[in-house]
């Protein structure tokens, strides 16, 4: 049986019971099948990853450690002739000259384009509505939003249409769409990979990351991403490691000696009692592979959400000022002078959530309030970041749950900006701190999937993803596919 | 602070004041139409009620936190390392003419 993942594919594709040509079939077909419903994609390039599988299985293209797996990139990352939305109506008939550097190393690794994933409108969201392209569902159940803003990378790689996808997370934008559908989300340290060609939010939190089917996946794509661009000044100075060698030999007790810190500020009343249940079963098996699980507290923690909506609308209002009308994206007709000009074209290009968030972070940043609330927010960020330093001081990881509840309805919180920032409770924090995080599939609730997230210290990579593939190794919760949905391959 | 609740009790921020919105809409660039602009105002208001929680923060003598990485800017080799891509560049534009791109009269003819 070949198994979807890209370790499975990767044996596949070796021992030559697949091609490269059967395995972008595969996934075409589906994509076929199931994005109608989903909406998971907003640009498909069929024809072109036919022609790099074929590619791949004739040896011509380059030979890679992931070469002629197909993957999905999501709609934030540039793709050199391949229009690029970033899931907003201003980009609508965006096509970028070059290729993010995200998109390069992983071509450059064997990986070909198999289609852009939907996105919350410039990932500002958790929920994948706020896109100008429709609202992705949840392939657990269609009713529900898949999270965000990488839900259409989420939605994608839970229901088989793609093996692996690439993300970004600015405050959870990968793991908490992971933990909703049911799958692996891994976001590196701030500046551990590119964001040369990554579509600016906010630029002190950005960081891609992947959706996978496991961290030894995860691993797998971060060997090729990591390491320092010449191109991004933030983008830190040490090289890339081998990550996916870390995750062996791996022995039944492979958390000997790792001490866990339960985060205390994630357990309280905001937290569903069920996903409390299933985060202590969680304890108890990473305790059965010999860690140490002690309680710690982030006590600045409650005010990170209010931290992440001043810093992260300010650092957007800036760099969302490139998008005037005047070098590319959309020009609205008629305007008779350049103001004119940048208002109405920036008025009807952006949806209503970028709108909001812009003009908040315009007026935290204007004069008479950037100390209250700007340098406010960064002092208490300083603070927060500290929190954070101290706990790690008596553990060597942080615990919770990824998201308070399983995935919400579509629908449900799109009209209370507060209610959706909220979501985002238990993911902000780490990055605000800038730190590597995983969360992956963890148990279940009402039949739907939800997460546990680790975080590590700064460029840790290494040990969460380890931390991680050990607790795969030791449950199915990510060999689960959603009802309905049977997995690629199997059964003929 | 034993929960994550706080900022949730926040009452909307009554100093961002309607005229507060036209600043802000200008400072940013941002058309609205007037249809929008009293719930835009409401929704901005609690938004910013909401952050305002930390301004019962203590932060005295804290260093602003800029970014994550305590970051030195690195200057790279002083070489040519692209090519003149303006074409390809400007492929994307709305409209350019003879390389340059093309706006509305920003000087008033004499």
């Amino acid at each position: 049986m070949i198994e979807f993942s890209l370790a499975g594919l990767r044996r596949a594709l070796d021992g030559g019971e697949i091609s490269s040509r059967e395995l972008t079939e595969a996934c075409l077909r589906r994509i076929e099948e199931r994005n109608p419903a989903l909406n998971a994609f907003v640009t498909l390039c069929g024809e072109s990853a036919l022609k790099e599988a074929s590619r791949a299985d004739s040896g011509k293209a380059a030979d890679g450690p992931l070469a002629g797996i197909p993957i999905a990139h999501k709609d934030i990352f540039c793709t050199r002739g391949v229009r690029t939305t970033a899931g907003s109506r201003i980009l609508d008939n965006f096509v970028p000259p070059y290729d993010a550097t995200v998109v390069e190393r992983l071509a450059q690794a064997g990986t070909f384009l198999i289609g852009k994933t939907n996105m919350d409108e410039f990932a500002m969201g958790s929920s994948s509505e706020t896109s100008y392209y429709g609202p992705v569902l949840n392939p657990w159940d269609l009713s529900r939003s898949p999270g965000g803003s990488s839900g259409g990378s989420a939605a994608a790689v839970a229901a088989g249409l793609v093996p692996a996808a690439t993300g970004t997370d600015t405050g959870g934008s990968v793991r908490q769409p992971a933990a909703l559908c049911g799958i692996t989300g891994f976001r590196p340290s701030y500046g551990r990979v590119s964001r040369y060609g990554m579509i600016a939010f906010a630029s002190s939190l950005d960081q891609a990351g992947s959706l996978t089917r496991t961290a030894e996946d995860a691993a797998l794509l971060l060997d090729s991403m990591a390491g320092h661009d010449p191109r991004d000044s933030t983008c830190a100075q040490r090289p890339g490691e081998r990550y996916s060698a870390a995750l062996s030999p791996m022995s039944a007790r492979a958390l000997e000696g790792v001490r866990i810190g339960v985060v205390k500020e994630f357990m309280g009343e905001g937290l569903d009692p069920r996903c409390r249940q299933v985060f202590s079963d969680n304890m108890a098996t990473l305790r059965g592979l010999g860690a140490a699980v002690s309680e710690v507290s982030l006590p600045r923690l409650p005010l990170s959400v209010a931290v992440y909506y001043v810093v992260a609308p300010a650092e957007c209002s800036s760099n969302l000022a490139r998008f005037d009308g005047v070098r590319f994206g959309l020009r609205e007709s008629g305007a008779d002078s350049l103001e004119a000009l940048y208002t109405q074209s920036r008025g009807a290009g952006f949806g209503e959530e970028v709108r909001r968030r812009i003009l908040v972070g315009g007026w935290v940043l204007s004069k008479g309030y950037f100390d209250a609330y700007y340098l406010k927010a960064q002092r208490a960020r300083r603070l927060l970041a500290n929190d954070f330093a101290r706990a790690f001081e008596s553990v060597d990881m942080l615990a919770g749950p990824t998201t308070p509840a399983p995935a919400f309805a579509v629908g449900e919180k799109i009209n209370d900006p507060i209610q959706m920032y909220l979501n985002d409770v238990y993911t902000i924090g780490a990055a605000l701190a800038g730190l590597p995080c995983i969360s992956v599939p963890a148990g279940s609730v009402d039949g739907l999937p939800v997460g546990l997230q680790l975080m590590g210290r700064p460029f840790a990579e290494a040990e969460v993803l380890r931390c991680a593939h050990a607790y795969q190794l030791e449950t199915n919760w990510h060999r689960l596919w959603p009802p309905g949905t049977t997995a690629p391959f199997d059964a003929g | 602070m034993n929960n994550l609740k706080t900022p949730k009790q926040s009452e909307p921020a009554a100093e961002f004041s309607d005229a507060e919105l036209l600043r802000a809409a200008h400072l940013t660039r941002l058309a609205l139409d007037d249809g929008e602009k009293p719930e835009l105002a409401a929704t901005l208001r609690r938004i910013i009620g909401f952050v305002r929680v930390l301004q019962e923060l203590d932060t005295e003598g804290v260093e602003p936190m800029v970014h994550p990485l305590d970051l030195r800017l690195p200057l790279r080799a002083d070489e040519v390392t692209e090519s003149d891509m303006r074409t390809e560049a400007q492929a994307c534009a709305p409209d350019v003419a003879k390389g340059l791109y093309r706006v509305p009269r920003v000087i008033e003819p004499a």
